[in-house]
C-alpha cells in the first residue's frame, strides 16, 4: 500500500494551471524522484501535499485514508515533513529553537530547551546529521542549515520526507553527504520525495522517477534503464542536446591579461595568490575548482567589484588595475554574468525592461539628458526578450516574478547583447533548468565564435569540460595548472582541484572539502 | 541573547553606570556629600524618584513597541494609544467618582487597558487586513487619539483621587534605595514587573518563540503550522493594552487629571527607548531610565537654579539626549527582520 498518494490533483491559480490531473504514489522505504523543469509544477504539488495550498480538485491519501489538510499542522500530524529549497529557518535563533518552533516541548510553562537539544543530538547521531543544537543558525554554512531542516522534520516524527531541490545550493561534497543521509533514512523505512531537475543526481539516488512537465505527469522512468538524454527529453518535451557542438577555437590576440594578482577575501584572508592568466579572443578558458578556492574573488577582482593588493590587470590592452566596474564594462568592453544573480545580476523589484538596461540606461537612446526614454527601453526589452527566449508575460512585470531560468536568461540577454571583447561568466547555469542551460551554453559558444574572449567559472566540472578550450584549475587562491581541453581528463582535473601539481606525484587524499 | 560584541559591552557599561548611580545615591543621601548642591541635583532622592516616575510611561510604551515589532508590526502609534488610554482612564474615573476610590481607580485601569487594546486592534486590522502601510496606520492612530480626546474632553470634569504610594514591608525601610524603589504607587511596580514578564515571555515561552519567529521569518513560522497573523493581532492588542496602561498611569497615578495632548511625545520617546534597548525589555528599561533621568535632571536643574543657562536649553535636555542616543546607536542595533511586511499565505511565493 502506498504511504502517500495524490489522486487527480489539479491546482489553478488565477490565470495559470499549476497542476493538472496529477497522480502520484509513494511507497514505504523508497526514494521517488520528482523531475521537472522550473515551473513544471513540482513545488506546487508538494505545497499541496504539505498543506500550504489547497488543491482545486483531487485528493491526498495518506496510508490509505483520504485526508483534508488546511495547513501544515495537518501534514505534520500525518507524518509529512518538508525541506524547502529556500530554508525556512530563523537566522537569529538557535538550532534548538528552530527545530522546536511550532512543536515546542514545555516544562512548567517554559520551553524545555535541554530536552529538545538532547532529542536533536539523538537524531543527529542516528541519521548522521551532525548539528550543534545551541549554534545560531545565521553562523552555520548552507550545508549544515540543510541538516537542521532535515532534523526539523525528523523531530516531528516525519516518515514521509519531501526534499525540494535540496542539492541546488550544495557543493559536490555536500551532495555526497546528503545522499548518504538519504540512503540511511531510506534504510530505516522513511519514504522520500526528491524534487530536482538535475538528471545525474536522479539516476544516482532514486528508486523511481516521475517526470512532470507543464503541470502534468508525462511519465515514469526506471533509473536502471533511463539515461540522461531520455530523461531530458521527457522533461523538456523535445530532444535536448546535452553535449555541445563547437568547432576548434581560433585564438586571436590576448584580451585579458592578469599578472601576479593577489587579493583578500571579505575577512581579510588572502584569497588570490599571484594569479596570472591570459585569455585570448575567440577562446573559452574555464576555471575549475572546488567552491571557495578563490574563484569568487577572481571574478570580483576582474570586474572591479573587489580591489586587489598587487599585480596588474589589462583588458584589451588598457590598464584595468583596480578600475571601477563601469570602466571595466565601458572601456574594457567586457560583460559579466555574476555568480549570484539576485545580489549582483538583477534588481528583483525592477521590471524586466529596466533590468535589461541596468548597464546602459545612461547612454542614448535610453537616456535623454536628465530623463530616460521609457519607450526606447521598452522596445529594446521586447527585442531582447524575443531573441533570448526570456519567458515573461510582458517586459513590464517585475523580474522577481520570473522563474530562475528566465531571470538568468534575462541577465544573459543584457550582458551578451552588447558588443564585447571579454565575457566573464560565473556559474552561469547554477540552479536553472535544462532548457535554459542548453540555451545559455549555446550563447556562450556563439560569443566565442564572434571573437570574444570568454572566462567561464563554474563549480560543475561537466560544464567546464563541455565548454572550455583551456582549463585553469584553482586551489587555495592559486592557479595550480592550465591544461588544454584535449589533454584534460576528469581524474586529472580532480587531482588538480585537490591541490596536486601536475609535475609532482599526486597525493591521493586532498584537502578538498 | 545578543552575540554582538558592541551590545555586550553596552550591557556591561549600563550595569556599571547603574551600580555607580546607586553608590552615589546612597553616599549623597546619607553622608556629608549631600551638602554639595550639584551632587544633590544629580543624585538626590528627589531626582531619582522623579526618574522612576518619568520612566514608567516610557517603559510601558517601549514594551508596547517591543511586543508589536517583535511579531513584525511596526508601531509608531504608541503615542496615540497612550493618549487614548489616558483619556479613557480619565472618563472612567470621572464616571465612577461616586464609587469607593480603589474600585474607581481599578476600573479606570481596566478601561485604559481595554481602550489601548482596541487601538491595537485597529492598528492590526489596518495593517494586516487592509494592508495599509504601517507607518501611515500608526500616524492615523496618533491623529485619531489626539483629535477625538480633544473633541470629547469636558474641561469641567474633575477626577477625584489618584493612586497613592504603597510601602513594601521591610524593603521600604532600606535607606535611600527603599525610599526610591519601594514606596511607589501600584502601576509603577506593575511596569517594573512587566519588564520581567515580557522578557521571560518573549525568550522562554512557546508564545514568545512563536511571536519572534513571526517577526523574523513569518514564512518559516507558517511552514511549521503557526498562524502568523493571529500572533500579530494578539500581540499588537497586548502591546496596545500596555500603551493604554501608560496613559492610565499618567491620569490615575501621576497627574490625577487629563489634559489635552498630555502624553507630550512620551510615545515617541518610548519608541526611541525600544530602539536604544535593541528591542529587548531590559534594554528598554535601561534606555527609559536614562531618558527619565534626563527629565528629572531638567526638573532639578530648574528648581535648584544652579546654572545660568537659559531654561529653554535645559528643557531641551531630554530630547537632545534621546536624539544623540538613538542616532549613535542606529546601525548597531538590529530590528526584527520581517517588521512592517504584510504576510500573505497562499500563492504569495511559488
Amino acid at each position: 500500500m502506498p504511504v502517500l498518494e495524490a489522486r487527480h490533483i489539479t491546482k489553478r491559480f488565477p490565470g495559470v494551471v499549476a497542476n493538472e490531473d496529477v497522480n502520484l504514489k509513494l511507497y514505504p522505504g523508497e526514494i521517488l524522484a520528482l523531475l521537472g523543469e522550473n515551473g513544471a509544477g513540482k513545488s506546487t504539488l508538494m505545497n499541496i501535499v504539505y498543506g500550504l495550498y489547497k488543491p482545486t480538485e483531487g485528493e491526498i491519501v495518506v496510508r490509505g485514508r483520504p485526508v483534508e489538510m488546511s495547513n501544515p499542522n495537518d501534514a505534520i500530524r500525518l507524518g509529512i515533513g518538508m525541506v524547502f529549497q529556500h530554508f525556512q529557518l530563523v537566522p537569529v535563533m538557535t538550532v534548538a529553537e528552530n527545530v522546536m518552533l511550532g512543536s515546542e516541548t514545555i516544562k512548567r510553562g517554559l520551553l524545555d530547551t535541554q530536552q529538545v537539544a538532547a532529542r536533536i543530538e539523538e537524531l543527529s547521531q542516528r541519521y548522521g546529521l551532525a548539528v550543534n543544537p545551541y549554534a545560531m543558525v545565521e553562523d552555520l554554512p548552507v550545508g549544515v542549515r540543510q541538516r537542521v531542516e532535515i532534523v526539523k522534520t525528523l523531530y516531528r516524527n516525519a516518515d514521509i520526507l519531501i526534499l525540494d531541490e535540496p542539492t541546488a545550493v550544495l557543493t559536490p561534497q555536500e551532495i555526497d553527504g546528503l545522499f548518504d543521509v538519504m540512503e540511511l533514512l531510506r534504510s530505516q523505512g522513511k519514504s522520500i520525495i526528491f524534487i530536482t531537475h538535475k538528471l545525474k543526481e536522479v539516476l544516482r539516488i532514486s528508486d523511481r522517477i516521475m517526470v512532470l512537465r507543464d503541470g502534468k505527469v508525462v511519465g515514469e522512468a526506471d533509473p536502471k534503464t533511463a539515461t540522461q538524454s531520455t530523461l531530458a527529453a521527457m522533461m523538456v518535451g523535445r530532444e535536448v542536446i546535452l553535449t555541445i557542438d563547437k568547432d576548434e577555437a581560433q585564438p586571436g590576440p590576448v584580451i585579458l591579461d592578469m599578472q601576479e594578482v593577489s587579493a583578500q577575501d571579505d575577512h581579510g584572508q588572502p584569497a588570490l595568490r599571484n594569479v596570472s592568466l591570459q585569455v585570448c579572443a575567440g577562446e573559452i578558458v574555464g576555471v575549475a575548482g572546488v567552491q571557495g578556492n578563490g574563484q569568487t574573488e577572481l571574478v570580483e577582482v576582474l570586474t572591479g567589484l573587489r580591489s586587489h593588493d598587487s599585480g596588474r590587470i589589462a583588458i584589451n590592452g588598457l590598464d584595468m588595475t583596480n578600475a571601477s566596474p563601469r570602466r571595466v564594462t565601458q572601456d574594457g568592453q567586457s560583460c559579466h554574468v555574476p555568480e549570484d544573480r539576485h545580489a549582483y545580476g538583477m534588481v528583483d523589484a525592477y521590471t524586466v525592461a529596466h533590468n535589461l538596461v541596468l548597464n546602459t540606461y545612461f547612454q542614448p537612446p535610453f537616456a535623454n539628458g536628465l530623463t530616460v526614454n521609457e519607450q526606447a527601453i521598452r522596445r529594446h526589452a521586447e527585442d531582447l526578450v524575443k531573441r533570448y527566449d526570456v519567458r515573461t508575460p510582458s517586459v513590464l512585470v517585475h523580474a522577481a516574478n520570473l522563474s530562475g531560468g528566465n531571470q538568468q536568461k534575462m541577465v544573459v540577454a543584457r550582458e551578451f547583447s552588447r558588443p564585447v571583447k571579454l565575457l566573464i561568466a560565473a556559474q552561469p547555469t547554477r540552479g536553472i533548468d535544462v532548457g535554459s542551460i542548453e540555451f545559455i551554453h549555446q550563447q556562450i559558444v556563439a560569443k566565442r565564435d564572434e571573437g570574444a574572449a570568454v572566462l567561464l567559472v563554474s563549480a560543475e566540472l561537466d560544464e567546464i569540460m563541455a565548454l572550455s578550450d583551456r582549463i585553469a584549475v584553482m586551489y587555495k587562491g592559486e592557479i595550480v595548472d592550465i591544461v588544454p581541453r584535449s589533454q584534460a581528463t576528469r581524474e586529472g582535473l580532480g587531482l588538480l582541484m585537490a591541490g596536486a601539481r601536475s609535475e609532482e606525484p599526486a597525493p591521493v587524499t586532498g584537502e578538498a572539502g | 541573547m545578543t552575540k554582538n560584541g558592541v551590545l555586550k559591552n553596552t550591557q556591561w557599561i549600563a550595569a556599571a553606570l547603574a551600580v555607580a548611580a546607586v553608590v552615589m545615591a546612597v553616599l549623597v543621601n546619607t553622608t556629608a556629600l549631600g551638602e554639595y548642591t550639584w551632587l544633590r541635583v544629580l543624585f538626590g532622592v528627589s531626582a531619582l524618584n522623579f526618574t522612576l516616575r518619568a520612566s514608567v510611561p516610557l517603559v510601558l510604551g517601549a514594551l508596547c513597541g517591543i511586543l508589536c515589532e517583535r511579531t513584525g508590526i511596526i508601531n509608531i502609534g504608541i503615542e496615540g494609544m497612550m493618549l487614548a488610554g489616558a483619556f479613557a482612564a480619565f472618563v472612567a474615573k470621572v464616571a465612577t467618582n461616586s464609587w469607593p476610590l480603589l474600585a474607581s481607580l481599578l476600573f479606570g485601569v481596566a478601561i485604559a487597558l481595554a481602550v489601548g487594546a482596541l487601538m491595537g486592534l485597529l492598528h492590526a486590522t489596518l495593517s494586516i487586513r487592509y494592508r495599509m502601510n504601517q507607518i501611515i496606520s500608526g500616524t492615523v492612530i496618533i491623529i485619531l487619539a489626539a483629535g477625538t480626546s480633544a473633541y470629547l474632553f469636558d474641561r469641567n470634569a474633575v477626577a477625584q483621587g489618584k493612586f497613592g504610594p504603597v510601602r513594601i514591608p521591610l524593603l521600604a525601610d532600606i535607606p535611600v534605595i527603599g525610599e526610591i524603589l519601594f514606596r511607589n504607587p501600584p502601576i509603577t511596580y506593575m511596569a517594573l514587573l512587566l519588564v520581567v514578564i515580557v522578557h521571560v515571555g518573549l525568550f522562554y515561552t512557546r508564545w514568545g518563540l512563536r511571536s519572534r519567529a513571526c517577526g523574523e521569518h513569518p514564512r518559516a513560522a507558517d511552514t511549521v503550522g503557526i498562524n502568523v497573523n493571529r500572533y500579530r493581532y494578539l500581540n499588537t492588542m497586548l502591546g496596545g493594552a500596555l500603551a493604554g496602561l501608560a496613559g492610565g498611569f499618567l491620569v490615575l497615578e501621576a497627574v490625577g487629571q487629563f489634559q489635552e495632548g498630555m502624553t507630550a511625545g512620551r510615545g515617541f520617546i518610548s519608541l526611541a527607548a525600544m530602539i536604544f534597548g535593541n528591542w529587548n525589555p531590559f534594554g528598554a528599561l535601561a534606555a527609559a531610565t536614562l531618558f527619565g533621568y534626563t527629565q528629572a535632571l531638567q526638573n532639578e536643574l530648574l528648581l535648584a537654579g544652579v546654572t545660568q543657562a537659559p531654561r529653554q536649553f535645559i528643557s531641551m535636555l531630554p530630547y537632545v539626549v534621546t536624539i544623540v542616543a538613538v542616532s549613535g546607536f542606529v546601525g548597531r542595533v538590529r530590528p526584527p527582520a520581517a517588521e512592517g511586511k504584510v504576510y500573505e499565505t497562499e500563492g504569495s511565493s511559488e
